[in-house]
């Protein structure tokens, strides 16, 4: 890294000429430019090493699988900042926006970065559990595409920055079909009983239903949420399983033939299982996966400086290559394999989003009632069920019986062992 | 032995055991999937290089085994307390004992969190900084491991031959002399199971710790329950192959030794009926 010698010294002072005379928001172009010679990313050297020989240390809170680290010849990210930055990073991982938050609400830990999705972001800024972002310290957002800005859960784009997106699809097995799926009515075909997959979280699976009946995504209507739970209730004889990580298994080895689920993992499961196809319905959910800083975090400067690499056009890249999910950062999918960033699917056009519905946080009472119901469908026709626990209950009083007339007898032996006549 | 025995005892462990070899097969399998497609160790490699799971491992050993020797230490004093005590004392402090078994791990797992939390409170307002972390991990797994020490150990001592003890006082020991030189070696098979038994349920505790884990570490369940929207990833599996083949190795060593410490006391006794020490 000759060069890089040479510009350290102009790019201090460039930095400190930036800091004196207070630019508003003037990001770093100086940076992030991929080196001709070795093909390897450079980064802002004056930027990212501010807080050398500090010791810091930050809680990163991620889902899990949900960053690159290192494998299949991808950047290790959290290594790699390491190394740049001085700055340590904790790496800890959820599994559901709820998990996290009601993590984040016990009081137990203090993070520094979060990941919650669209509509956790908007819940999150409501509660005042994220602070606002200081963007002059991340300047890598000036590759952030302009549609992903000032988001729906986010309007003033104060608090987040976004991530992953992507959209929900259905994926099914075109060779066991036998024909192109259409439409999002297949999930409920009865031909295909015993082989359909369905979400196992109460969200995903009542925004089908939803999108089925025309309802919108984010109904609060007690009625049409009754409705939206009657149909998954029609659909649960014909499901094979409620799962989520387990329809990559049982999608690549032909035991589920439809399934929906994020588009990303789609192109994960189609590499081990070729036969697979792919639908995208007009008005399907979509998913914005945000960073975001607690309003706890101790080290918000250095939580800043962690979300302005994981926008450095090659670390972003990287990332959205390990995880198949699309990235908002133009820069990255300039990167991109062209068959990745080139993909209808992954980065449609935009006129083709419009009719896309995106999650908003529902009011608590909603939330619970969602809850209820879907319990009440998981705990449908368990036909076990009515005779277990009577069954369960005679047994038990029986064996309490039997023991005491047991120990009864016998006392009456010790007592009195003479007036039984046998 | 009849062949239906052993048949069914070949059933039994086949039903026992076959999950755990797909899983090691798997482990070397080629791609990401249930369909084996070929031979590969790259996934073992993977894991040694792999910091996020490394971590985890390190995190659940070390809790693991932490937690598992306080816990035996606690536990078998506490037995021995028990065995002293009156009948109706040692009735209530023992269903005590069993609450930590029988309680359902989530309201174990939630309380711990809100007796943290609450410390940590308290803390903050005298001054001082308490993280979640590897102290409330180890204090959690030290609480629902002790109840399986002292199962294990008090019926070892209601076996032990308190005259033993007695003779050893009356040559001059004084009790904790005699604890060391008598109680702990007629004791110690079932303190090593306790101690065993603690460790497996450490390592494969999963509510509690999700509960109790901190921002720096977490145990490798939560790592892989956290995977689960995305997907477990074959390492896991190379990992589990791992870890079966240590523990395989150390019940293995665990029984060699007792084999021998038992010949040997055998030998001891014909030696002392044979006529004494030779010269």
């Amino acid at each position: 890294m000759m060069i890089m010698k040479h510009i350290k010294p102009f790019l201090a002072l460039a930095w400190a000429g930036l800091l004196l005379l207070t630019l508003l928001a003037a990001p770093l172009t100086v940076a992030a430019d991929t080196d001709v010679d070795s093909g390897q990313p450079t980064y802002d050297r004056g930027y990212y090493s501010r807080f050398k020989g500090k010791e810091l240390e930050i809680n990163v809170y991620n889902w899990g699988e949900y960053l690159s680290i290192g494998e299949d010849g991808l950047m290790d990210i959290n290594g790699e900042f390491e190394k740049l930055t001085g700055i340590k990073v904790n790496y800890s991982n959820f599994e559901t926006n709820e998990g996290m938050y009601a993590k984040m609400k016990s009081g137990a830990n203090a993070y520094d970065v979060i990941f919650p999705s669209d509509y956790m972001v908007s819940r999150l800024i409501q509660e005042k559990m994220v602070q606002p972002l200081d963007f002059d310290n991340i300047p890598n957002f000036k590759y952030i595409g302009e549609e992903f800005r000032n988001p729906e859960y986010d309007p003033d784009n104060l608090y987040s920055v976004p991530y992953m997106w992507g959209r929900v699809c259905l994926i099914y097995n075109e060779k066991l079909v036998g024909h192109k799926i259409e439409s999002i009515d297949e999930l409920w075909n009865p031909e295909y009983s015993g082989k359909i997959l369905m979400f196992k979280n109460s969200r995903d699976a009542f925004a089908l239903a939803l999108e089925k009946l025309g309802y919108s995504l984010n109904t609060e209507n007690v009625k049409e949420l009754e409705q939206a739970a009657q149909l998954l209730k029609e659909q649960k004889p014909l499901i094979q399983a409620y799962v989520m990580d387990q329809i990559f298994d049982k999608m690549q080895a032909n035991e589920a033939i439809i399934a929906p689920y994020y588009i990303g993992d789609y192109y994960i499961m189609k590499e081990v299982n070729p036969d697979l196809s792919v639908y995208i319905p007009e008005n399907t959910n979509i998913y914005y996966d945000a960073v975001c800083i607690p309003s706890d975090s101790r080290h918000k400067e250095a939580a800043e400086m962690y979300i302005n690499f994981l926008n450095e056009p090659q670390a972003a890249a990287d990332n959205a290559e390990y995880i198949m999910y699309s990235s908002p950062n133009t820069a990255a999918v300039a990167l991109l394999d062209p068959e990745i960033s080139g993909d209808k699917n992954l980065y449609p056009p935009v006129e083709e989003l419009v009719n896309t519905q995106a999650f908003i946080n529902l009011s608590e009472d909603t939330n619970l009632y969602i809850d209820r119901l879907w319990t009440d469908v998981l705990s449908q026709d368990e036909g076990y069920l009515d005779w277990v626990m009577p069954a369960f209950v005679v047994f038990s009083v029986a064996v309490l019986l039997i023991n005491s007339i047991r120990k009864r007898r016998k006392r009456e032996l010790n007592n009195g062992g003479l007036k039984n006549d046998r | 032995m009849k062949w239906y025995s052993k048949t069914y005892i070949g059933v039994f462990l086949a039903f026992l055991y076959l999950p755990i070899m797909v899983l090691i097969v798997f482990s070397f399998n080629d791609t990401k999937g249930r369909t084996f497609t070929g031979f590969t160790t790259k996934w073992f490699v993977q894991l040694f290089h792999n910091a996020a799971v490394m971590d985890a491992l390190m995190t659940t050993l070390v809790v693991a085994l932490v937690s598992s020797v306080i816990a035996t230490v606690m536990g078998t004093a506490a037995a021995i307390g028990l065995e002293k005590m009156d009948a109706k004392l040692k009735g209530a402090v023992m269903n005590l004992t069993y609450i930590p078994i029988i309680n359902p791990e989530i309201i174990t797992g939630v309380s711990f969190m809100l007796l943290f939390v609450t410390a940590k409170k308290w803390l903050a307002t005298v001054g001082i900084n308490f993280q979640f972390g590897w102290a409330t991990l180890i204090l959690a797994h030290i609480t629902f491991n002790i109840p399986y020490i002292i199962l294990n150990v008090l019926p070892k001592l209601r076996q032990l031959d308190q005259s033993l003890v007695e003779a050893a006082m009356d040559l001059g020991c004084n009790p904790i002399q005699a604890f060391f030189k008598v109680t702990i070696h007629e004791i110690r098979s079932g303190v090593v199971a306790g101690f065993l038994m603690a460790v497996t349920f450490s390592l494969d505790d999963f509510v509690v710790s999700y509960f109790t884990t901190g921002a720096k570490h977490q145990t490798l369940s939560v790592m892989i329950y956290a995977m689960t929207k995305k997907r477990v990833s074959p390492e896991i599996n190379a990992l589990s192959t791992l870890i079966f083949i240590a523990v395989l190795a150390i019940l293995v060593l665990v029984n060699l030794l007792e084999r021998r410490n038992e010949k040997k006391l055998k030998q001891g006794m014909l030696k002392w009926k044979g006529g004494g020490v030779k010269e």
